[in-house]
């Protein structure tokens, strides 16, 4: 018994040690120090268990009262709100297809770029970077991800959109503009601003994510299989993409996920490069606005009770989506878990 | 002192610290306006050393500062779109006009120096409704003769957050624009027809800066600032106009303000051959009945110390301080207004 001891506080555990050092004590006392024992396990196991429902009681309240302050939006526009591209406060009509829109295409743009970048890496850094270089290139993307999201944002207007709208968007816009199709892609005067612009800001946000996930998960595969395959004459490639990727799948989709929610919520940075617009443009190159953004941008001017309570709306629409994706990921990360459990 | 555990005595003398910030607090507590936040914070700035009482502004634009002063956890909301009386009335609240001040359209255009560039109103809400789109179309050249004006796309900029700023740009717009008024109107925040849109003057300054061929607009000390490229712009009068002290204060002498209807005034698109047409005032909004009136006292003394001493701060900033006669009728409206719980007047 005396190994399940948690000791409270350090007058009890000297006594404890007492009692343990000295077992054949009066049966009165050890009576009562089995009782204060239970005593306190059964307090620490209330304050866990109530500091647990702390944080699920938040999380319905923030459910509960971000529902209760969109009721007017939701009750004058009820699930229109969902397709209406109308964002106008003079007429004090609003929609949320058009911050929608921008949320999930700079979100889906960033994965588009970050998810081949992040694998890229984390198969150097788990089977070709020389040992010396893992650690230190390993903490370097890392401490991207430290970086705060403001910082990104200024250097994304400050040195990348001028650097972007001079030299890059001029060639994507000569060399894919006029394929039909593709062509409507990459339309418009390259402003260096716009929805590509925050998508590619985006991803180099989310990397770090993706990449220490990959790079995890890739280090939990078995050294035995990979070097079967090496005996049978795979090449890296093959052993990564026959062997490592499918043993990992779940694990990498669930960090993708991880890397999605970030972008999804992403606030700062997408607001300072992607031109705020409310406004659904058929190019990449063209003005957009994210849900993040457009709360970021209007919250605190808002004036009036529809406008307010549709700007809660969105953030309740925001919520919704990355609290799915999270959930996504986190029953993929659990069913790897159990894979391995299984495969071990 | 009693023997206590360390932890305690760091947390008593914690309490009591703030505690005592509390009890010295006279500090005046004000939030809104994010387009006159550049004078309150000069005149907090002069005022304290004279009374020992601080100003603690938050600029958080007028919407925030109106739903504050509603909400009453400031002294004082400042806005720059009046609410109109009905508004006033049922909210409880008095308003009076603080100081006058410009917005100004600012160009990025290779060759064009501030001033050089003219434009009427009715060109300006076609720019921003998206049907002027050339620096060379035929319009814009029709009153630039002899100025250099490129084969350039037009990029128009706008604010993407509600401000004051916005509600003076749009509400000249629709004056002088029936299209604007149809397709557009007026508003602390609107949907812009076409273009990028910037957060706060800054956002709006930055992307005019960085981008060649835009458009946009900013209050004016923060062009001068940051000598950005302004443009003069023709009045009702029929004359170009350059955005200075002397204009505003032309536009600004023709105000019509009456407190029967909480000095409600827009200043844009005054007649006058000197007038500068997007003008507005910026506002001072206070709860009628003063919950705490020792507070609501200072809050006036200090608008009161700034009508009396403030013009020169204000017009280094180039914001036109309120006339005399106006500031009498303000000052009748305090004591008429502003009452404490037991109906005693505050001021």
């Amino acid at each position: 018994m005396g190994a399940v001891i948690i000791p409270l506080s350090k007058k009890k555990s000297v006594m404890m040690s007492q009692i343990s050092m000295k077992p054949p004590a009066g049966p009165e006392q050890s009576v009562a120090s089995r009782r204060r024992v239970w005593l306190g396990d059964f307090l620490f196991e209330w304050i866990t268990r109530l500091l647990a429902a702390l944080v699920l009681g938040t999380l319905l309240a923030i459910l509960l009262s971000l529902v209760v302050t969109s009721m007017p939006s939701i009750r004058a526009f009820g699930l229109g709100f969902l397709w209406s591209d109308a964002w106008d406060p003079v007429q004090d009509h609003y929609g949320a297809v058009v911050p929608m829109f921008g949320t999930l295409v700079t979100a889906g743009l960033a994965l588009l770029i970050a998810v081949p970048i992040s694998f890229g890496i984390a198969v150097f850094l788990t089977e070709m970077s020389p040992a010396w270089l893992k650690r230190p290139l390993g903490t370097a993307i890392e401490l991207l991800a430290a970086i705060p999201s403001i910082i990104y944002g200024m250097w994304g207007l400050f040195v990348f959109v001028p650097l972007f709208g001079r030299w890059i968007q001029p060639l994507l816009i000569h060399v894919f503009g006029h394929i039909p199709g593709v062509g409507l892609l990459f339309q418009g005067p390259p402003m260096g601003i716009g929805v590509l612009t925050a998508g590619i800001i985006l991803a180099v946000m989310v990397i770090p994510f993706i990449t220490s996930v990959m790079r995890d998960v890739f280090e939990l595969v078995p050294v035995v299989l990979k070097e079967s395959a090496y005996g049978l004459g795979a090449t890296t490639w093959e052993v990564v993409w026959r062997v490592v990727l499918p043993y990992t799948r779940t694990g990498v989709v669930g960090g993708i996920m991880l890397g999605l929610g970030r972008a999804l919520g992403e606030t700062m940075a997408v607001t300072f490069v992607i031109g705020n617009a409310q406004r659904i443009g058929a190019s990449l190159l063209a003005p957009g606005s994210s849900i993040a953004s457009t709360l970021a941008n209007e919250f605190a001017e808002a004036v009036g009770d529809l406008y307010t309570s549709s700007l809660i709306e969105l953030g309740l629409i925001l919520f919704l989506i990355t609290t799915i994706v999270l959930a996504l990921a986190k029953l993929m990360l659990l069913r790897l878990g159990r894979l391995e459990g299984e495969k071990s | 002192m009693l023997p206590l555990p360390r932890k305690y005595r760091l947390a008593l003398t914690l309490a009591s610290l703030c505690f005592m910030t509390q009890a010295m607090a006279q500090d005046i507590t004000g939030a809104g306006s994010t387009f006159a936040y550049p004078i309150y914070a000069k005149w907090a700035e002069a005022y304290r050393p004279v009374s020992g009482n601080g100003l603690n502004y938050q600029s958080i634009g007028s919407g925030g500062g109106i739903k504050q002063i509603k909400a009453k956890t400031v002294d004082f909301g400042a806005t720059d779109m009046p609410l109109t009386k009905e508004d006033l009335e049922r909210s409880h609240l008095v308003q009076w006009p603080m100081v006058v001040g410009g917005v100004v359209p600012v160009v990025n255009l290779a060759g064009i120096k501030p001033g050089q560039l003219k434009l009427s109103g009715s060109l300006l809400a076609d720019i921003y409704l998206g049907k002027v789109k050339k620096w060379n179309d035929p319009e814009v050249a029709a009153l630039n003769k002899g100025i250099p004006l490129p084969d350039q796309d037009i990029l128009v900029v706008s604010r993407s957050d509600g401000s004051g700023t916005t509600f003076i740009f749009t509400n000249y717009l629709s004056k002088v624009s029936g299209d604007w008024k149809n397709q557009v109107g007026s508003n602390t925040s609107v949907r812009w027809p076409t273009g990028i849109n910037g957060k706060g003057n800054e956002g709006v300054a930055s992307y005019v800066r960085q981008q060649s061929g835009s458009i946009g607009y900013v209050e004016y000390a923060y062009a001068l600032q940051n000598h950005m490229t302004h443009v003069a712009m023709k009045n009702q009068a029929g004359s170009f106009v350059q955005p200075d002290a002397k204009t505003f204060s032309a536009a600004a002498a023709n105000g019509n303000w009456k407190a029967e209807n909480g000095f409600y005034e827009i200043l844009t698109d005054e007649p006058g051959k000197d007038s500068w047409p997007i003008t507005g005032a910026t506002f001072i909004l206070m709860q009628q009945v003063q919950d705490n009136p020792e507070n609501g006292k200072v809050a006036l003394n200090f608008f009161d110390w700034a009508y009396r001493n403030g013009e020169k701060a204000a017009l280094s900033l180039d914001y036109i301080p309120m006339p005399a006669s106006v500031v009498k009728l303000v000052e009748t409206e305090w004591k008429h207004s502003l009452k404490d719980a037991s109906g005693k007047s505050v001021y």
